[in-house]
């Protein structure tokens, strides 16, 4: 058990940055080298410290950014069961970011820091999430092919070295598979449905194949953070590996639904058994992280607009709550 | 910056016969709101028939730095354990 508040000082406090002596570095390896689970008030390098807190928070953002592109088709969806369960995939991402924040909270950065660091502009999230969904097919492509890199993704996260993000994992993967199932379920429907469906449903792929593979981040040797991510265990799988699992897994599930991936160079090889792809357009994701991408304004614009609309509601029940708690105490 | 609405630690039991275990944790103003957030946070799929919210800044905790001499009066009382004691195969039940 622990406490979460800045005001707790513990021997790593990010607020008293102390010496890290080569001792203190060579025994928390040590523990990772041995698969040991670090706890919020274990002794921490400053570094892994930080990078957590940047890929946590920013993995939260992503999640509630995420929410935006889906709950563009709420007022839309074809049927009223098709509605729930898309509400029902929206609320769940909302859920994930917060177990994310929660998580990242216990390395000491508040709430209110995220927020306004992702509202500033200054934190990212996931690329992915700056493309528009323009019909109910691509409903199905982001459930099929975003969450699926995602699940790629978060799956060996489950078995990373610090406690709190780890579970926080597990809990989120549990959920994740029927997002990716409700999605290829609406790729299967389409595909069986009329021609006019199944070319929606071609459509969507054709413009989510490449931004789901830029998902995985860039190349490993252009990566930044991998290598020391890796060593502290926070990392198990490098890019391109988690990539090709992907694209070997996805494929035949393409084929199935009667679709064509859009890459002419995509080649199953014998030898290696893996299928071979396209050069990725980088210019393209480093475009999209920098802000230019098709909807990362309007992103951003919502959910300051839900931060301010919100500010009255946040700062009315605290108030209250102070009220009553005054009131009970002089009673 | 606005103050923070306080943090609150959720355990959750998941079924009758279990202990309640840490979740994570919500914001909230105040202790019925986080019993509701906990609850649309933490049990979407039914996950609990019981949940504890804390406030965090009420929870004491051992400090991990001297878990070695907070715990070290047990590190070397085998004879807590029955396997320390030898008794005879014959004897049953013991």
């Amino acid at each position: 058990m622990y406490t979460q508040g800045l005001d707790q000082a513990g021997k790593s406090d990010p607020a008293k940055p102390g010496v890290e002596t080569k001792e203190q570095l060579d025994a928390f390896q040590s523990r990772i080298d041995a698969e040991e689970k670090i706890e919020a008030k274990d002794w921490m390098p400053e570094a892994y410290r930080r990078t957590l807190i940047r890929q946590i928070s920013q993995h939260a953002h992503s999640e509630i950014i995420g929410m935006q592109p889906e709950g563009n088709w709420l007022t839309r969806a074809p049927t009223l069961k098709r509605k729930a369960i898309l509400l029902a995939k929206v609320q769940d991402e909302a859920g994930h970011g917060l177990y994310l924040y929660s998580a990242a909270e216990t390395l000491g950065v508040s709430r209110d820091q995220m927020v306004a660091d992702l509202l500033s502009g200054k934190a990212k999230y996931s690329s992915i999430f700056n493309y528009p969904t323009l019909s109910w097919a691509d409903i199905g492509a982001v459930g099929w092919l975003v969450d699926g890199a995602a699940i790629m993704n978060q799956i060996p996260l489950c078995r990373c070295s610090y406690g709190p993000y780890s579970r926080a994992m597990i809990r989120v993967c549990k959920e994740e598979s029927f997002h990716q199932r409700q999605g290829y379920e609406i790729m299967l429907t389409l595909c069986r449905g009329t021609e006019e469906q199944k070319a929606m449903a071609q459509d969507a792929l054709n413009r989510f194949w490449w931004p789901s593979l830029m998902m995985f981040g860039p190349n490993d040797a252009t990566s930044k953070h991998s290598a020391q991510s890796m060593a502290w265990k926070i990392k198990r799988f490098s890019n391109d590996e988690l990539r090709q699992k992907f694209i070997d897994v996805t494929v035949q599930q393409a084929e199935f639904l009667g679709l064509t991936v859009p890459d002419d160079k995509l080649r199953y090889n014998e030898e290696t058994e893996h299928y071979e792809h396209s050069d990725i357009d980088w210019q393209e994701f480093f475009d999209v992280i920098a802000g230019n991408g098709p909807c990362n304004e309007q992103r951003m614009e919502k959910r300051r607009k839900a931060q301010d609309d919100g500010a009255w509601v946040r700062e009315a029940a605290r108030v209250y709550a102070e009220k009553r708690a005054a009131a009970s105490a002089a009673a | 910056m606005k103050q923070e609405w306080p943090l609150y630690e959720v355990f959750i039991r998941s079924r009758s016969g279990l202990s309640h275990r840490h979740a994570g944790s919500v914001h909230a103003a105040d202790d019925e709101m986080a019993l509701n957030n906990a609850r649309d946070t933490y049990t979407r799929r039914k996950e609990g028939v019981s949940i504890w919210v804390v406030r965090s800044d009420t929870i004491i905790a051992s400090d991990p730095e001297e878990s070695s001499a907070f715990f070290e009066p047990a590190e070397d009382k085998i004879y807590r354990h029955p396997t320390f004691y030898e008794i005879p195969d014959e004897v049953e039940n013991l």
